[in-house]
């Protein structure tokens, strides 16, 4: 048992379920030792990421610090409990520990009911987060993936908002909807390669193209639905507007990635030449949802259905740099990807906070706030600013990277084959400026002519240090993307190389 | 008989002189302590047990090729013997509390299991239809334990007649399956065919109508129509046992007959049997989806989950995936029974008594058994709420839990078959299956409400310990994977 746990990414996996155990025992009414735990949980398990970050070689395309020990091994079931982490994933777990204990930080005046649960829930939900970016082996990617489910489930469906049951059902039909079409897909790449590992699976790929587009098209279905694409996107603004802040901090910052994750790690790695093949359809999908996210979310009051909207738009740029196939649409995914999860989840905190002081987020109900809560203006500027892409904070370097892959992708003989898909969503980074602007200017500029908002008291020092860090980061990738890109550049060359073999091979 | 024969059906001998045993015993024990009578069948069945245990790795037939002894025989013992000591601990209580409590109960509990017991290791077709007979009387006259409730005996009724009715579908088709080929033992039926010596037709009449009165038996749609009543009338711990006992039982036989005696008829059959599963899983789970009784809701979810284990009898003749959809179905029917037995230890527990005889003019809401009598159990039982949720994943197969690794065992035996349509189905209706399972789960935990809740310590043990089997064995699967995959049958 404790050398089950003398692995860095096993620890870093299962920590949570310390804190589920020791908030097991607590009494209902022990609300604020719950909340402890649960930080102090969330901040340790950040630290053992930031110790797998330091064993990070960050030179080796391959897959590191590797676990990987017998689980089912018998009769001809060969299944491993394999966790490994490679340039694509690292990040995305440094993510995952690095939002989840800022999201506990916010709920702390936020959730007062059955904290206890709440608390559990979460972690809980850590745990098949990490799990779903660590894992190597497809039946223990699936049961994270499918896991992660629950929790969310109960989230959303005993803390939120007056609409709580039908979103939570919603969430959950949709995306079980997508991923049962995965697990028929896995059991048959089971089936057929004798065994479940991915990288196995990978490197003796024999798969013939005709199958390989039914299965791509299985996993996509899964993937689809959760990034969300176009137009599988409607679960979203429900599941969002219904959750609780942190709820919907985690939902957006790290829920959807696995999404645009599994597009990255399964449907690229496993099948190559489907993705050749299909990278014009769903980089149109991505198009599509980039500008209809865009105008969506043009026409919102509501703040949060708006940032929900400003989602599905910022995730077909994920969608569109990945299957440009070539390193820099990949790479600028894959930063697109931590990207939208600092500025999105850092712009529920904002929404967040003010729900929690007006109990409303129609924008036509605020104005002014300027005036009367300037850290929070301050702080939100920034965030929107780098939602909407501008140079020198985080969004810009992602999109500007993200177009340039697309453009290139987009040559004769690039994987889309059109400049299109590049000059279509530079539109969306336009409206985004007008959305995010829009919304800015109605909630913070103008006169405070609403009396509500005048007593309105500026963010305390707990809510201050929920966003400092996201906004630190929003700089830091902003002006120095360096250290970043080259986490990833090594494991994405190898994708790519593995995606121009089976290019030649199709030739 | 000789040293073997004896050998081979020891735990079905003890377990019968026990019942016989037991009835005379119960005359001298006091109404007011009716707890012994349940201890020793508890006992009985433990016994039992551990002699199905000792059996484990051997295989060989017995009275002259009657029955045999064999990894399939052992594991569905182990199971029948384990359903009944779970139906006991839920029974125990409830009795009490409904005010039903009579000695029978168990004595008759423990007789129908002996009738499962045959039923597993039957490899004759004489003999499966009177392990069939000897299963189900018990369980007629146990659905009707609650007299003089009328729904009690309505459910007695109808279940009898039903049963009778199959009975007699299996055995006409056991006879012309005999004029067929001459014997009723499966393997010389598989040899007269195999051999050309067999009359096909008549054969292939012979099997569809073994097909019929088993799929009664598992409720099969369309042979499902009693099941809903039947569940709903019958006391709850009887419905419990039932929903597995019974199943598992009509699993044995369609799984040992078809699989060993008919494979050559796979070309006419297969098409029906996928027809049947498909339907009986799209139907089970539809129908489930308005039902606002929480006994009927579990009625149609077992039929859903009979569509399930059926997929794994489609593999019909295909000799290599054969082996692996057994094991499969052998391993689902364990997922199954425990969350069917926790589902129902929940149910019981809210389960309230009503003073009249006629039930159907009391309100389910006022009977505990609504879906809205859950609203709440998650703040005022977390610990019964809690293994209620896990169950209901379990019944839609989300991981971590037992039911999952269920079915993923089942679909990729049914994928190695090659039945991409049949499993899309399967996964289809599954999602369809997470809507009604969630409303109970959605009861419990988002809505508010102050349910009354008798949870006696046996009826809480159980939906305690079924949770935690359900998700233990689902993260630590290896060794119950192991197990079902060598319970190849004999003579596969």
């Amino acid at each position: 048992m404790m050398n089950f746990f003398s692995y860095p990414l096993t620890l870093v996996t299962f920590f949570p379920l310390l804190g589920v155990l020791v908030i097991l025992f607590l009494k209902a009414e022990q609300k604020n030792l719950a909340r402890w735990v649960a930080l102090v949980t969330s901040l340790i398990t950040f630290a053992i990421s930031l110790a797998v970050l330091a064993q990070f070689n960050q030179r080796d395309p391959e897959l590191q610090l590797v676990v990987k020990l017998p689980w089912i091994e018998v009769a001809d079931w060969s299944i491993a409990f394999h966790l490994g982490v490679d340039g694509l994933s690292i990040l995305l777990l440094l993510l995952t520990t690095f939002l989840t204990p800022l999201s506990i930080l916010s709920t702390w005046t936020a959730v007062e009911e059955r904290v206890k649960d709440f608390m559990l829930f979460f972690l809980l939900l850590e745990v098949g987060m990490v799990g779903v970016f660590l894992a190597q082996d497809l039946f223990l990617f699936y049961i994270f993936w499918e896991f992660t489910l629950v929790p969310m489930y109960f989230l959303i469906g005993v803390w939120g908002g007056p609409r709580r049951i039908y979103a939570a059902i919603k969430f959950f039909l949709y995306t079980m909807a997508g991923s049962i079409l995965m697990l028929l897909a896995i059991l048959w790449l089971g089936i057929q390669g004798g065994t479940f590992s991915t990288p196995e699976l990978i490197a003796n790929n024999t798969i013939p193209a005709n199958i390989q587009f039914w299965l791509f098209l299985a996993f996509a279905a899964a993937f689809a639905i959760k990034v969300p694409m176009w137009p599988l996107h409607s679960w979203l603004p429900d599941a969002h507007v219904e959750a609780p802040t942190a709820g919907s901090v985690i939902l957006a910052g790290v829920l959807l990635k696995m999404g645009t994750y599994g597009f990255l790690r399964f449907n690229l790695a496993l099948f190559p030449q489907a993705a050749i093949q299909l990278a014009p359809w769903m980089a149109a999908l991505a198009v599509i949802g980039i500008l209809y996210g865009a105008a969506v979310s043009l026409a919102q009051q509501d703040v949060k259905k708006l940032v929900a909207y400003s989602s599905v738009s910022h995730l077909g740029f994920v969608i569109l740099g990945l299957f440009a196939l070539n390193p820099q649409g990949i790479q600028g995914g894959i930063l697109q990807m931590i990207n939208h999860g600092l500025s999105t989840g850092a712009l529920f905190l904002i929404v967040g906070m003010i729900y929690e002081r007006r109990h409303t987020r129609d924008m036509d109900a605020f104005g002014g706030l300027w005036k009367v809560m300037p850290i929070y203006g301050a702080l939100t500027l920034i965030v929107t600013l780098s939602s909407m892409g501008l140079p020198g904070l985080n969004g810009f370097v992602g999109e500007f990277t993200i177009l340039l892959g697309a453009w290139e992708a987009g040559q004769a003989g690039g994987s889309l084959g059109s400049y299109w898909f590049a000059g279509l969503s530079a539109i969306g980074v336009i409206l985004a400026a007008v959305y995010m602007l829009f919304m800015f200017q109605k909630l913070f500029l103008g006169p405070a002519d609403k009396a509500e908002n005048r007593a309105l008291k500026d963010l305390n020092w707990r809510e201050i240090i929920t966003l400092a860090p996201l906004v630190l980061f929003i700089f830091w990738i902003g002006l120095y993307p360096r250290p970043f890109f080259s986490l990833m550049a090594p494991s994405v060359q190898k994708l790519v190389d593995t995606i121009q073999m089976a290019a030649m091979a199709m030739h | 008989m000789s040293v073997t024969d004896l050998n081979a059906t020891l735990p079905l001998l003890v377990l019968a002189g026990w019942a016989i045993l037991l009835v005379l015993v119960d005359l001298f024990i006091p109404t007011k302590r009716k707890g012994l009578t349940a201890l020793l069948a508890a006992l009985g069945l433990a016994l039992s047990m551990g002699f199905s245990i000792s059996l484990f790795g051997q295989e060989y037939t017995a009275f002259n090729g009657m029955v045999a002894v064999d990894g399939f025989s052992v594991f569905l013992s182990v199971l029948f013997q384990g359903s009944g000591l779970l139906g006991i601990a839920l029974a125990y209580d409830y009795l009490k509390r409904m005010g039903i409590e009579r000695g029978e109960y168990y004595t008759l509990l423990l007789f129908s299991i002996c009738g499962m017991l045959l039923m597993a290791m039957a490899v004759d077709l004489i003999v499966v239809f009177l392990a069939l007979e000897l299963l189900s009387i018990p369980l007629y006259v146990l659905a009707g334990f609650a007299l003089p409730r009328l729904e009690s005996e309505e459910a007695a009724l109808k279940y009898f007649l039903l049963g009778a009715f199959s009975g007699g579908f299996v055995v006409y088709g056991v006879a012309l399956v005999y004029g067929a080929t001459g014997s009723t033992a499966l393997a010389q039926i598989t040899q007269a065919a195999a051999s050309n010596t067999a009359n096909l037709p008549l054969m292939l009449v012979g099997a569809a109508l073994v097909l019929i009165g088993l799929g009664f038996k598992v409720a099969l749609v369309p042979f499902h129509m009693w099941t809903p009543d039947v569940y709903q009338g019958a006391p709850s711990a009887v419905t419990a046992f039932m929903s597995v006992g019974a199943k598992a039982a009509g699993f044995a036989a369609l799984l040992r007959v078809f699989m060993v005696a008919f494979p050559s008829l796979a070309v006419d059959l297969v098409p029906v049997l996928w027809a049947l599963a498909a339907l009986t899983m799209i139907l089970g789970n539809v129908v489930a989806i308005v039902q606002t009784n929480i006994k009927r809701l579990l009625a149609y979810s077992s039929i859903a989950h009979a569509g399930y284990l059926f997929m794994s009898v489609v593999t019909l003749g295909q000799s290599g995936p054969m082996g692996n959809a057994v094991s499969s179905a052998l391993f689902y029917l364990v997922a199954y029974a425990l969350a069917s037995f926790g589902a129902w230890s929940v149910v019981i527990a809210l389960e309230k008594t009503s003073n009249t005889t006629d039930e159907t003019e009391v309100e389910d809401t006022q009977r505990g058994l609504a879906i809205q009598n859950y609203a709440g159990l998650g703040r005022k039982q977390p610990l019964l709420a809690a293994a209620m949720a896990v169950f209901m994943l379990s019944f839609t197969g989300i991981p971590p839990t037992l039911g999952f690794v269920g079915k993923f065992y089942l679909f990729r035996a049914v994928l190695e078959a090659g039945f991409v349509g049949l499993a899309l189905v399967g996964v289809l209706t599954s999602l369809v299956s997470a809507y009604y399972y969630l409303r109970i789960v959605v009861a419990m935990y988002m809505q508010e409400g102050k349910p009354l809740v008798f949870a006696e310590p046996w009826i809480k043990a159980t939906a305690a310990s079924a949770a935690l089997a359900t998700v233990l064995l689902s993260i630590f699967a290896a060794p119950l994977i192991r197990w079902a995959s060598q319970a190849v049958l004999l003579w596969n």
